[in-house]
């Protein structure tokens, strides 16, 4: 029976909600679950997991207070050859990309990254060429090391509460250490969550096209804000704000797309929204193909009639 | 201060993939191959890095003969000398990872410098892995690299913002797109590169088992979205949001 491991992400001294894709995951495979919880004090994010594991592992040492790859993935590794886990599961974050590659290599793991689908135990799918291509991957050592894409996987069933219970971490020397983290203050809701993104693209002409048109936008829609590869490059808007292959990957119910070409590298990461509306004056643009609702316009003259339109409709 | 920088040969990012009709794997034939973008931004920064602090940067490609090509093209961006680890056959990213530590215990780096993932698996795998292997520190998704007194200072992208870590040295970067916009290479450059050392090796001459941890058993491309429908104008839009997609 498999013996599973879930690495519980954390910001703010709370759950990141990505993880509860990774419980979902190894609950398809089925057995035990157990969850690991790094930080210090972490009492309330093991509390919030408690429902979706048989024990919650918390981890609690000075040197893993910042999340580092490198502590942190021997910590990881230990608790797993502990509980004698069988797969090591966790969000394909940002954070989970950075740290669960070495987790695999401390467990002389195989690893799978960014799983679309369970097949069974050992095999899962995941995309690859930025999503053009589906592949089935086996994993064939002892333990797995597996990242779940998020978008991919409903919210886990809960159970009972599990215990909690601490596990003597032992980071052991590190050649890394966190520095400082620079947080984009924003008062939306964070695209990995968003019922609703309205995402820009080149085509708004500059950073003052963010703000007259798309700001008004997602403020009626109480929408994040998404943007191309283009205009993070550009410096018009967060890094954090890209969409797609290397930038986030997003589910929301509505995606609307203005001046966005659709390049394959944004698509990936926005094809699996509900609902897709563009706005491009290009009627022959790439993101027609994809959009469930197109509209050929000039964005300038469009957006601000549909902002009014959508407040209208929403009152 | 001497930079290790792997380069991997992939499929064009412009390019149209396809599966064969047999869904044995994709359809190369016809299709251009390049250095993975985040490689070429990797070259571009350890280039940087040298004129900065002097020293060397040796590329490194694992892979067949054709790889040679993409090698040339990090010589001819100014990177000093090359290696091929000669390999035909299917390699994991933990055996990527071991080949790579066979290299560096080798060449003995101050910083290797990958790129984030290559654009072909989409693993982002093998960075963090070599790291691990070797026992050193990293800095993925790199957005920007101070090298100073033994340590390197890498400004990370990572979720909601942007995370500063140190690591000393030696270690492993990945490069993130930001990183730099990688030079175009000159007449010259594409002429000296010729020239270049370009070792290679054979991969059975390392000693290594990599067998496959992961092996791609099927592909398959994922379901094509359904067809939409072109609006004539923002009424027409609001309205088929509210009562037929139910989207607002
Ligand atoms: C390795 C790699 C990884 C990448 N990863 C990503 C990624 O994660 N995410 C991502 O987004 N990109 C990524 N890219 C970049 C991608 O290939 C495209 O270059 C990028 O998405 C284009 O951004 P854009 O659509 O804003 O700009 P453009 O392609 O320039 O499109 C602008 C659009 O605006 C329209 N437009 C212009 N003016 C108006 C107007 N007045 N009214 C209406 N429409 C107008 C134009 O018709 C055009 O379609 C990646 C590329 C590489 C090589
Ligand atoms: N066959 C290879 N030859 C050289 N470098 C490679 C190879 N495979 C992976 N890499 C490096 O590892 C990085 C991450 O690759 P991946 O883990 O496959 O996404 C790439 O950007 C390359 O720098």
């Amino acid at each position: 029976m498999a013996t599973h491991l879930i690495v519980a992400e954390h910001t703010g001294g709370k759950l990141v909600k990505a993880t509860l894709a990774a419980v979902s995951a190894a609950q398809k495979v089925g057995g035990t679950i157990h969850a690991i919880v790094l930080g210090q004090g972490i009492g309330d994010v093991a509390a919030e997991l408690a429902p979706f594991a048989a024990t919650v592992h918390t981890a609690e040492h000075p040197g893993v207070k910042d999340r580092a790859a490198q502590p942190w993935a021997k910590v990881i590794a230990d608790a797993a050859t502990a509980i004698g886990a069988t797969h090591v599961w966790a969000a394909a974050t940002g954070a989970g990309k950075d740290l669960m590659p070495r987790v695999a290599i401390r467990l002389d793991a195989g690893m799978a990254s960014d799983i679309s689908a369970v097949v069974n135990d050992s095999t899962f799918k995941r995309p690859m060429w930025a999503g053009n291509i589906t592949g089935t991957v086996a994993v064939s050592s002892a333990t797995k090391v597996i990242t779940v894409r998020p978008t991919e996987f409903a919210a886990p069933a809960a159970g009972a509460a599990g215990t909690i219970a601490a596990f003597a971490a032992d980071p052991g020397a590190s050649k890394m250490s966190f520095v400082s983290f620079d947080a984009v203050v924003s008062d939306r809701p964070a695209l990995s969550d968003a019922r609703v993104i309205v995402a820009g693209g080149r085509g708004l002409k500059g950073p003052e096209g963010f703000k007259t048109i798309v700001e008004p936008m997602a403020d009626v829609l109480s929408a994040a804000i998404g943007a191309s590869r283009a205009v993070c490059d550009a410096g018009w808007v967060p890094n954090d704000w890209q969409v797609g292959q290397t930038g986030k990957v997003v589910a929301p119910e509505l995606y609307i797309a203005i001046g966005i070409s659709g390049a394959i590298q944004h698509v990936a990461g926005m094809k699996g929204s509900k609902c897709i509306v563009a706005i491009n004056k290009e009627p022959e643009a790439p993101i027609f193909q994809v959009a469930d609702y197109g509209l050929v316009a000039d964005l300038f003259k469009v957006c601000p009639e549909l902002t009014e339109a959508l407040k209208a409709a929403k009152a | 201060m001497k930079f290790l920088v792997t380069v991997k040969r992939v499929t064009d990012y412009e390019a149209k993939i396809k599966l064969k009709a047999d869904k044995s794997g994709i359809v190369t034939d016809g299709v251009n191959m390049i250095m993975n973008p985040f490689d070429e931004i990797a070259v571009e920064e350890a280039l940087r890095q040298k004129e900065k602090h002097g020293g060397e940067v040796v590329v490194l490609s694992i892979g067949s003969s054709d790889s040679v090509a993409q090698l040339r093209s990090a010589l001819a961006m100014g990177a000093d000398r090359a290696i091929l680890v000669k390999n035909d056959g299917e390699l994991d990213a933990n055996g990527v990872a071991k080949i790579l530590q066979k290299i560096v215990e080798k060449e003995a780096p101050d910083v290797v410098l990958m790129g984030k993932q290559a654009i072909d698996d989409d693993n982002n795998q093998a960075a963090q892995m070599l790291a691990e292997l070797l026992g050193w520190g990293q800095g993925t998704f790199a957005n920007t690299i101070t090298i100073d007194g033994g340590n390197a200072t890498i400004v990370r992208e990572a979720d909601g913002g942007l995370e500063t870590v140190k690591c000393s040295l030696p270690c492993v970067i990945t490069a993130d797109l930001r990183l730099n916009e990688p030079r175009y290479a000159s007449l010259p450059g594409i002429m000296k590169a010729k020239k270049k050392p370009l070792d290679e090796v054979e991969l059975s001459s390392l000693g290594l088992n990599t067998t496959l941890k992961v092996k791609v058993v099927g592909y398959e491309e994922p379901a094509a979205k359904q067809a939409g429908q072109k609006v004539p104008d923002v009424a027409t839009l609001v309205h088929k949001l509210k009562t037929e997609a139910k989207a607002i």
